[in-house]
């Protein structure tokens, strides 16, 4: 059984079942480390992923579902070499501890500012309200999106 | 920060009472001088540092990093010494095959012992490389300058560090004789240079363990006992063994797993597995309702940790007494505990986010019946673990499905219910405390306290404290519980309040033998009984119609305390006696970090929603006397993710149990503070916890002793 999806622009065949949750497929057959395994059970968040835009959870969501979808993740956004306004920030004000939630985190954020792009702190909170981190870097990850909008507002104007 | 304070002094006083807690060394019987810090134990200066060809130079360490930033800070210790620039220096941690024994990367020491050890050992080879330029340049050692890795003889010549890395022989004892820079010389430490881990970490490097992928890698997954101790009767083997992408079962004793080609089979071929396994007996486990009565109940080894008589309790002295309750608190890391192992030519290779990497090997040797030599543990980050959870078992998980197929690695993940059911918990705790106050002073402060153990890790030497190790067919013994010693102390660190007080007595009613499998979460005993003493300091000022700051300055006469004190005081405008309005408060807490280390004080806010009973912390503030600081936005960040942790634990958490089992198994039977409730964090401390008791005390007048479900 195989099922055809795009990932960050690439499309492949991968040899998994159709119920085969998303975050394994990227993990192991696109090789891609951003989205993490926490829960399994779409509470935490850590392997969120963008499907056409949307945040969704890749560990609840079976590959069948989004073969004809878009999918992003964190390598999409950016990387070492151009970093994504939102990954800048997070290295400005070094927003992780451990990091990782931080996939989750930045994912999350993405979505948010693609719909509202001037946030205020009591909207990153709720849009990251289902994000949960243990580090207690809470307050950096808030400032680090509040300071991603800024400097996407500068860079729009 | 508050006036970070560079004074090595402070910083040698600490180093002091390390040395007094290892002083029984036989070292000392050989005559052999005691060396600072990790020296002691790893005395070869090549045991440390490289100096390479190209200029750089690959720095080892015992030490882990956790999300605690210390590879960066270490990193700005050896090139502040060296002086390189940060980017030539190379971190390698955690090897049993190439880097130094350092023990486990917990109680706080890193910086103290292998800090401590580079930043002598670099001052050393950077003298070494001084005089072998000197006789190169035809100059004087002290003529030559040396900046970026280059040295310069007055006449403008110049060697690089590369040029001389071949002469530089660094096999042999360090002589710990060179003296290193003093603080005035600083250039690198002392800075907030960026975390070298970040940076990958936001772009989807390869930052972890789970992120390693080896060629050919299987996956495996394990069924845990549904109690302590039960028994594996009988499995359905071939409702298993027939499903896709199966390549084998392990089954020895009651230790079940299964390897499987993809990893989303091993998930659905585990189901499948649990299903199917019939298990007897096991430990019955407590009632949630019933922790502390349980507590009080149980077999105890009792100590005095500390005690003074003094003059008799006057008869006009005000009486308090209260009692605390801590619950069974998970570390509840975001990501579960993962490791990859490999089985070639009868050695075991482990990856693993082990805090010990060699104490993790004398386990997983005893547990595999091999050499340790036979077995080389690699460390890899994880996600936070803030002490001991699942990362040291899953290791053995590993081990023992790789050896099943020899020349093949395989990479295990708990599931999310396996960490929160089968990681070891912090310990419950029960407090007791009663004191009297006469004349605004304390004169009497009897102190008991009811804790399992806090330190069960790998390495100790009757058996292992590796969990599948006590369920295979030939068991290895689980180790006689011990408590960590004080000054630091287990169960029992921070239970002697630093507040002088004439007469006193601290009991530590240490439970060996507990229901629950327990072990270290950071500041093991220290949040509970800090909670304790910082309630009870405020009953007593209360009873004493004092100021909760004026009663503890009045009882502090250590200036470093006393400062932290004063200038929370000052940060946030606290004024004398105030109270809450009956919805908002604030509350004050002080502690020295194992009553040696950091200075810590901070002042919570407290909002109190009369209908719900909810209490919420909206902002907490910190000021930290940390001594010598190698990075200050580390320590900022680790004060703030120590005070957000804490309102959780505080505010939020409690592993809940029935007699079937742990009822803690995801995110929602064990919530955390999420986005929305995390406190604003002013300014940092340390490793200790927003102080919500006495806040709630002050802002609705009932006493917080134990939360409330």
């Amino acid at each position: 059984m195989a099922t055809n999806l795009t990932v960050n622009g690439v499309s492949r065949s991968v040899p998994a079942e159709p119920d085969a949750p998303l975050l394994y497929v990227l993990r192991n057959d696109f090789e891609l480390n951003g989205a993490k395994f926490g829960c399994g059970l779409a509470q935490c968040g850590a392997c969120t992923v963008l499907v056409d835009g949307k945040a969704v959870r890749s560990c609840v969501t079976p590959i069948s579902t989004v073969a004809r979808s878009e999918i992003t993740t964190i390598e999409g956004l950016g990387s070492l070499s151009k970093l994504h306004p939102l990954q800048q920030a997070f290295i400005d004000e070094q927003a992780t501890q451990c990091g990782y939630c931080i996939n989750g985190m930045i994912m999350s954020a993405k979505e948010l500012l693609d719909r509202n792009p001037r946030p205020s702190e009591q909207d990153v909170r709720a849009a990251l309200a289902g994000n949960l981190c243990r580090c207690g870097t809470h307050h950096r990850i808030i400032r680090a999106v509040l300071r991603a909008a800024q400097a996407s507002g500068r860079t729009r104007t | 920060m508050n006036g970070p304070a560079f004074d090595r002094r402070e910083f040698a006083i600490g180093l002091g009472a390390i040395v007094v807690a290892f002083s029984l060394d036989p070292r000392l019987a050989r005559g052999q001088e005691r060396l600072p810090g990790s020296l002691e134990n790893n005395r070869r200066l090549d045991a440390w540092i490289r100096i390479n060809a190209e200029g750089t130079a690959t720095i080892f360490t015992g030490k882990v990093e956790l999300g605690q930033g210390i590879l960066t800070a270490l990193a700005q210790i050896a090139a502040e010494e060296l002086d390189l620039p940060l980017s030539r220096i190379e971190m390698i941690s955690g090897d049993t095959g190439r880097t130094p024994n350092e023990g486990h990367t917990d109680g706080s020491r890193s910086i103290e012992n292998s800090g401590t050890a580079l930043r002598m050992a670099a001052a050393e080879v950077r003298a070494m490389l001084i005089d072998l330029a000197a006789k190169r340049l035809g100059a004087t050692a002290d003529q030559l300058t040396v900046a970026g890795g280059v040295i310069a003889a007055p006449d403008g010549r110049t060697v690089g560090y590369g040029g001389l890395a071949p002469a530089v022989d660094l096999r042999r004892e360090t002589t710990a004789k060179v003296v290193p820079k003093t603080t005035s010389q600083y250039k690198l430490v002392g800075q907030s240079v960026q975390r070298l881990d970040i940076p990958a970490k936001v772009t989807g490097g390869a930052a972890y363990v789970q992120d390693i992928r080896l060629p050919g890698m299987l996956h495996g997954r394990v069924v845990h006992p549904p109690r302590s101790g039960a028994k594996l009767e009988s499995i359905d083997e071939a409702a298993v063994k027939t499903m896709p992408g199966v390549v084998g079962l392990v089954r020895d004793g009651s230790f079940l797993g299964v390897i499987t080609e993809r990893e989303e089979q091993a998930i659905k071929a585990r189901a499948a597995l649990s299903g199917g396994a019939r298990w007897s007996g096991g430990t019955e486990l407590p009632n949630t309702d019933t922790i502390y009565e349980q507590l009080l109940s149980l077999r105890t080894v009792d100590t005095i940790a500390s005690e003074k008589q003094g003059s008799v309790r006057p008869s006009r002295a005000h009486l308090v007494e209260a009692t605390y309750r801590k619950p069974y608190l998970a570390h509840a890391s975001i990501g579960p505990s993962c490791a990859l192992a490999e089985f070639r030519d009868g050695k075991f290779t482990v990856w693993s986010h082990t805090q010990g990497v060699f104490p993790l090997r004398q386990d997983l040797a005893k547990s595999l019946q091999v050499e340790p030599v036979a077995i080389r543990c690699i460390f890899a980050e994880g996600a936070g673990c803030y002490g001991r959870n699942g990362h040291d078992d899953v290791a053995l998980d590993a081990a023992l499905l790789a050896r099943a197929v020899p020349g093949r690695s395989v990479r295990v993940q708990w599931m999310r219910d396996d960490e929160f059911a089968w990681e070891p918990y912090g310990s419950a705790m029960v407090m007791k405390a009663q004191g009297a106050v006469a004349d605004g002073r304390i004169v009497d402060w009897q102190y008991e306290l009811w804790s399992g153990p806090h330190g069960v890790r790998p390495g100790a030497p009757d058996g292992s404290n590796l969990f599948a190790s006590w369920n295979l067919a030939q068991p290895q013994k689980r180790p006689l519980a011990r408590n960590i010693p004080l000054p630091a102390g287990g169960s029992d660190r921070n239970a002697i309040p630093s507040y002088d007080v004439s007469s006193y007595k601290i009991v530590n009613h240490f439970i060996p033998e507990m229901p629950v499998w327990v072990s270290s979460l950071r500041t093991l005993g220290a949040y509970a009984n800090v909670f304790a003493v910082e309630c009870f300091m405020d009953e007593l000022a209360s009873a004493a119609g004092a100021d909760p700051v004026a009663f503890r300055l009045a009882h502090l006469s250590d200036p470093r305390a006393r400062a932290v004190i004063e200038a929370i005081a000052r940060k946030v405008g606290w004024t004398n006696s105030e109270m809450g309005d009956g919805v908002r408060g604030r509350g004050i807490g002080f502690a020295r970090y194992k009553s040696l280390a950091s200075y810590v004080a901070v002042v919570a806010e407290v909002e109190v929603d009369h209908g719900s009973g909810m209490v919420r912390v909206p902002r907490a503030t910190a000021v930290v006397d940390a001594g010598l600081i190698i990075n200050p936005d580390g320590l900022i960040n680790q004060i703030e993710g120590g005070i957000i942790q804490s309102v959780s634990w505080t505010l939020k958490e409690e592993v809940r149990f029935e007699q079937g089992g742990v009822l803690a198994r995801d995110w929602a039977s064990y919530p955390i503070l999420t986005m929305r409730e995390a406190p604003i964090v002013d300014q940092p401390s340390k490793r200790t916890f927003a102080r919500c008791g006495r806040s709630v005390a002050g802002t609705c007048g009932r006493r917080c002793r134990q939360r409330d479900r």
